[in-house]
């Protein structure tokens, strides 16, 4: 009877990134539990990003002890960092491409150079919180101080957790140590990636481009 | 639109739509280009954001709004396009969103009441 139930759904659900009829581990959504878990996981994730960005946004006019927002960030060199980030959101999703493909040369490939872009961006981070530091911005100097750097921060660590998500890819897939399927592996490190990418878009705009 | 298509897996199942991606039994599959012409536009709208900077004083009342605009265009392309939100079950959306959704009425409501948007 579930046999019959769980096959009816799998036809329902072919066409809708499921599983199809011959998937070797059908669920009885149709659609694949990690690919799933994925997406709460994220859902969850935008609870803790909204936490620190309404914190920031709360705070950020809490400055008297030290520099403000005005003062200090240099919106050429964030959006130079944006757009790295944003373009390693392009060379993830040729990734995604290339694995679906079955090309595990060009998945390699895209891979790497979208670990290098989010490098870029973090040494970005890592200089602007340097440069913030010498110009009297420290983690405890006011409440704006502390509210960017944990908020920024966090990020930074979810960008660094992705590139060592993505580079971990990268060293199993060439060892050809991947036993399910490749495709889902890049594909859900991908949306890791871009959720990445789509926070930060927030951030760009509401704690850089916005003034306080 | 169709001819900008390509064949992943099973070319001879897949349908093609007016979207520029295809019906195949691994699901929805846009060619590369057209990720590409998608980067291209976010990237404009990058520029376009970060352009606000140097408006004059004058144009402050309208920067906000476009910059909020702007975000949400970002925003939307990335998640249904890059994230394949677009071409996948309604039921990842629905996972998504409502965290979402959740988060912005939870944090709204926070703001409200430490009186944030207080003029």
């Amino acid at each position: 009877m579930a046999d019959i139930a769980v096959h009816d759904v799998d036809h329902a659900h072919t066409d809708h990134g499921g599983y199809d009829d011959h998937a070797p581990h059908a669920t009885s959504t149709g659609l694949t539990n990690n690919k799933l878990s994925m997406w709460l996981f994220l859902g969850s994730e935008c609870l803790l990003f909204g936490g620190l960005i309404s914190t920031y946004m709360l705070y950020r006019g809490r400055h008297q002890t030290g520099p403000g927002p005005d003062q200090i960030f240099d919106i050429p060199l964030t959006s130079v960092s944006s757009f790295i980030l944003l373009m390693s959101s392009l060379t993830m999703v040729l990734a995604v491409n290339s694995a679906k493909r079955k090309d595990d040369r060009n998945t390699s490939l895209w891979l790497t150079i979208t670990a290098l872009l989010g490098a870029l961006f973090v040494g970005g981070q890592v200089y602007e919180f340097t440069s913030f530091y010498h110009e009297g911005l420290g983690f405890t100097t006011s409440l704006f101080g502390s509210s960017f750097y944990t908020l920024t921060g966090f990020h930074g660590v979810h960008v660094t957790l992705g590139i060592i998500m993505l580079m971990v890819v990268v060293f199993i897939m060439q060892r050809d140590r991947i036993t399910g399927d490749k495709a889902e592996v890049v594909e859900l490190v991908g949306l890791y990636w871009h959720f990445v990418d789509v926070v930060w878009v927030i951030i760009f705009t509401l704690v850089y481009l916005i003034p306080s | 639109m169709s001819a900008a298509v390509e064949h992943t897996e099973s070319a001879t199942e897949a349908s093609h739509d007016a979207h520029g991606h295809e019906h195949g039994h691994d699901g929805h599959v846009p060619k590369d280009s057209y990720f590409i012409k998608i980067a291209i536009i976010l990237a404009v709208v990058t520029a376009l954001e970060t352009s606000t900077y140097w408006w004059p004083e004058s144009l402050s009342g309208v920067a906000t709004p476009a910059l909020l605009i702007m975000m949400a265009i970002k925003f939307f392309m990335i998640v249904s396009i890059f994230m394949h939100l677009k071409f996948d079950s309604k039921v990842f959306s629905f996972m998504f969103y409502t965290g979402l959704g959740l988060a912005i009425f939870v944090y709204l409501v926070f703001l409200f009441t430490f009186q944030f948007f207080r003029t």
